[in-house]
């Protein structure tokens, strides 16, 4: 393993001490000082310099990888989506610094490593950078980014604070808002579940190839990282000791990004229901007991903040230094290739955001929903749009 | 109409706070906390709403239309991504055949709803001239009153102005005089602007910053103002040109003031033994990784009197890549695309088939061929009919889609001294066959001898007069969004009523920095800590504040 993945991995580790020191310092018993008076106590402030030491080690990670390939190792979609989860922390790491809020790093942290964790799903060998990636625009313009998206998913992680503190999740009937809460449990699971599942078949160097005739009804081969539910059009398969496809896809359908969703959710699925029948509880209930001494009022702030310091920032990575880059390596500052027209969505749904928090009866709760919405666009542009949707950006 | 407050202020109709002593003026008795949004000050859309003009203004002037608009604008936006724009359709597809052929019956609805173009439909520039209007009307309904409300401000409060701000306590202090004294000087080391009046203290900061909404808003009219100058002749040209190597065009968009050479094409891929990035690229799906891309371009410029005789002139030379385009006049060459390897001339050769011996050979330049070329046996080849890019059309004749020797192919013709008529070959890629006309044996054989290849580079020209503009209007909207983000306005009113010290705060944004602020003051003073009042104002219901 190469010196920065050794680092990267220290990281994580780092992170996860982190996410349990804060974790027992929301829950645990306070301490009292020598006057013998209650003063909280001091869990909080090793989990800062914990999760300080980790984001270190992760710079650490960022700079050997950038020294050995030669640039900003964000070119593809282990090193951006690694170095989103660094800036997430890095933001943490600043905004913990102004409100001292240690929930914060409950539900944070472990945003933090889901991001790196999904990461090691692809590539992580060094790539070469294509001719427009060669020029210190590269640097500029993706750092802010991801910088300015890393604190904005902090107001996502204040956010869900606020929601997991303020609704009512221990109900019989089922609400639009547990539901969503529950949703956004489900969907770290389901990142959770898939996670685990890729890292162990590619512990064991699971392959299943296929000859198949695919959409321009040409043979073609084709190798799945998971055991083949949907199987490719007209599917031959190749290696031995590997379990047939249940169900042939037409040609159309890129069957292997199917089979890997089906693979996501199913097992996500089947992780939220196995909690949910063992503790026979909503999930959310069960973080509740870190956020029951939170003041959401200060959750709400927090949030608030984050999107106030990562808005600018979005605009002047995202958009300005974007549009500058676009001209000089693409002739034209807007194309309206997908990427481009999700980072305007970016950028207009928080100027929405920010325009109605002007009316109070906005703050608070919708505000929360809101910045949740906003970390699933900020997602959708980062996944989606380069997995899914074909454009200039689709670099993975 | 205009409504004098007891503090001699006379303020204009539907004002709601009092400009100078800040009473509460719309709904005085109320114990609600004040809506300090403006200051209360009155606003344009708030007062008339008789004529059609103030109806259209009071439309736009609401932040929920704005709102709205920008909604609207998003969701389309993302419609448009669901399948790609006919921008990036392959070339030489008709969107009608494309969309239902590619995505069936979601494509066809897609195509019949326009969005296969959508960001230059009518109703998407509607949308953004729509944002734009109320950016302005907004703005304008806003600034001015705000402007004025916090120009005006007195240091001495109404006492329900400050029961009904959210942060409000008050306390009993020995010295007064000495408290206030200390309470203001630990606000100026907090950079506090401090005035004083009738023994009152008004403690302001960054009130700039209120400003900031209004500067970016000014930098995004700017920004869409020059967006659509484009439009207008003259400002924006939009070209492509293929150049092959050796060979000067004239570039396109100019009118013939200038013509680029390539004087040759450089295409590197990177090594796929690589120490670093073997396993890397290995591991990728793509099949190729291209590391450069360059044309070593020439620039020439007609000199003389305009007619046919005149010269080029070279001008500048720069070799053009990606990232690294080449700027002359208002205009820019960059490095959009090449082509390798494309056939540049094919070589013949001869045969008698009488004698079986090689008469002759020849060499066709494919992007500029010879009527006739002369053989060692002093005969001549003529080119019938020549075919640069050949295909078999619908009535089944030898035709060429375009005139890039992708698949050249020839009908040559040549005198038979045997018949005195005229042979006829047809020679293609793996193609030869006697065309001649008599049917009869022909007696010269043709044979392909060889080939050569050049490449060609895509260039894009480009001018783009509308960049000052776009600049100018994103450093100025940048700005006013930092200075409207990144520092609270925050204000401290210290005030001396009934023997007592009334402390009530306000700030437009953050409320935690605001209180420590407040908190320095209460640990080293005789103030005791004011009230947050939100909690209670949340349990009286939901703000009825609207627009």
């Amino acid at each position: 393993m190469s010196l920065s993945m050794i680092l990267l991995t220290i990281a994580f580790f780092f992170y996860l001490v982190a996410t349990v020191l804060y974790a027992v310092s929301v829950t645990g018993r306070k301490w009292r000082n020598k006057e013998g008076r209650v003063t909280g106590n001091n869990w909080g402030l090793f989990g800062y310099i914990t999760a300080i030491g980790g984001l270190v080690f992760a710079l650490g990670y960022f700079v050997t990888r950038w020294i050995t390939v030669g640039f900003a190792p964000v070119s593809n979609m282990f090193e951006y989506l690694t170095f989103f989860g660094i800036t997430l922390s890095l933001a943490f790491v600043i905004i913990y610094g102004i409100y001292r809020s240690n929930v914060l790093g409950v539900i944070t942290l472990p945003v933090v490593m889901l991001m790196i964790g999904y990461a090691t799903v692809f590539v992580t060998d060094y790539q070469p950078r294509q001719p427009a990636l060669q020029t210190y625009w590269l640097e500029i313009h993706v750092l802010t980014t991801g910088l300015a998206q890393g604190i904005l998913a902090v107001s996502f992680g204040a956010g869900v604070i606020y929601l997991l503190r303020t609704i009512d999740l221990k109900g019989k009937k089922m609400t639009k808002r547990t539901f969503g809460v529950e949703f956004i449990m489900y969907t770290f699971m389901t990142l959770f579940a898939f996670i685990v599942l890729t890292n162990a078949f590619n512990a064991f160097g699971y392959e299943a190839q296929f000859a198949y005739v695919n959409e321009f009804e040409e043979p073609a081969e084709i190798i799945y990282d998971l055991p083949p539910i949907f199987g490719p059009n007209e599917g031959e398969l190749l290696s031995s000791d590997r379990m047939e496809p249940w169900f042939e896809m037409p040609d159309w359908i890129d069957s292997d990004s199917l089979n890997t969703t089906a693979w996501a959710f199913g097992s996500g699925l089947v992780l939220f229901g196995a909690v949910r029948l063992i503790t026979r509880r909503r999930i959310g209930t069960l973080l509740q007991p870190f956020v029951k001494r939170v003041n959401p009022d200060l959750m709400d702030e927090i949030s608030y903040r984050a999107i106030a310091i990562g808005f600018p920032l979005f605009a002047l990575g995202g958009l300005v230094f974007a549009m500058i880059w676009a001209q000089i390596a693409w002739t034209r500052f807007w194309g309206w290739d997908p990427k481009e027209v999700w980072a305007l969505i970016t950028f207009l749904f928080y100027a929405a955001y920010l325009h109605l928090r002007l009316n109070r009866s906005w703050q608070g709760e919708p505000s929360a929903w809101l910045a949740v919405v906003g970390f699933a666009i900020i997602m959708i542009n980062l996944i989606f749009v380069n997995l899914v949707i074909a454009g200039l950006h689709s670099y993975a | 109409m205009n409504q004098k407050c007891e503090c001699g202020r006379v303020n204009p109709y539907g004002t709601e706070v009092c400009g100078s002593c800040g009473k509460p003026l719309a709904d005085p008795d109320s114990n609600r906390l004040l809506n300090m949004r403006y200051e209360g000050a009155a606003r344009r859309s708030q007062i008339y709403s008789t004529s059609i003009i103030d109806k259209i203004w009071n439309f736009f002037s609401s932040v929920k239309v704005g709102v709205g608009i920008i909604i609207v604008t998003l969701i389309a936006s993302s419609l448009g991504t669901i399948f790609p724009q006919e921008m990036f359709m392959p070339p030489g597809e008709t969107p009608e055949v494309y969309y239902a052929e590619e995505y069936g019956a979601l494509g066809q609805v897609y195509y019949a709803f326009g969005l296969h173009n959508m960001y230059g439909s009518w109703w998407y520039m509607l949308l953004i001239a729509a944002l734009g209007v109320s950016i302005i009307i907004a703005s304008i309904d806003r600034f001015f009153p705000l402007y004025k409300a916090l120009k005006s401000q007195r240091v001495t409060r109404h006492k329900s102005f400050m029961k009904r701000q959210r942060i409000f306590g008050t306390s009993r202090v020995e010295d007064v005089d000495h408290t206030f004294q200390a309470a203001q000087d630990i606000l100026k080391k907090k950079r506090y602007n401090i005035r004083e009046e009738n023994g009152h203290i008004l403690a302001e900061k960054n009130r700039w910053a209120r400003w900031g909404p209004y500067v970016n808003h000014i930098g995004l009219i700017i920004f869409l103002i020059g967006a659509s100058l484009r439009f207008f002749p003259g400002m924006y040209v939009d070209e492509n040109m293929w150049v092959r190597e050796g060979e000067t065009e004239v570039v396109p968009g100019t009118s013939g003031d200038y013509y680029v050479e390539n004087q040759g094409f450089t295409y590197e891929e990177f090594d796929e033994d690589d120490e670093i990035f073997a396993d890397g690229m290995e591991a990728s799906a793509a099949l190729q990784f291209e590391e450069t891309f360059r044309t070593d371009a020439v620039l020439y410029r007609p000199e003389g009197p305009l007619g046919v005789d005149q010269e080029l002139e070279e001008v500048d030379r720069h070799p053009i890549e990606v990232n690294d385009a080449f700027h002359f006049d208002d205009y820019t060459l960059y490095q959009v695309d090449y082509k390798l390897d494309e056939l540049k001339e094919l070589s013949f050769e001869v045969e008698d088939t009488e004698t079986d011996e090689v008469v002759g050979s020849f060499t066709v330049d494919l992007n500029d061929p010879d009527d006739t070329y002369a053989l060692d046996n002093g005969e001549d080849v003529r080119i019938n009919s020549y075919f640069p890019n050949f295909y078999m059309n619908d009535e089944n004749m030898p035709t060429t889609e375009n005139d890039v020797p992708d698949n050249p192919a020839f009908i040559f013709e040549m005198a038979n001294p045997d018949t005195e008529a005229l042979d006829h070959t047809f020679l293609g890629i793996q193609a030869n066959y006697n065309v001649s006309p008599d049917q009869e044996e022909n007696r010269y054989e043709f044979s392909l001898d060889g080939f050569d290849t050049n490449d060609l580079t895509g260039l894009t020209v480009r001018k783009d007069n509308t960049i000052p503009y776009l600049s100018v209007g994103g450093a100025i909207f940048l700005i006013g969004l930092v200075q409207g983000s990144y520092w609270p306005h925050s204000r401290i009113w210290l005030q001396r009523k009934d023997g007592e010290v009334w402390l009530a705060a306000h700030t437009n944004k953050h409320w935690a920095p605001l209180k420590k602020d407040i908190d320095a003051i209460t640990k080293e003073t005789g103030i005791t800590a004011p009230r947050d009042q939100i909690d209670d104002e949340y349990e009286k219901g939901e703000d009825k504040d609207n627009s």
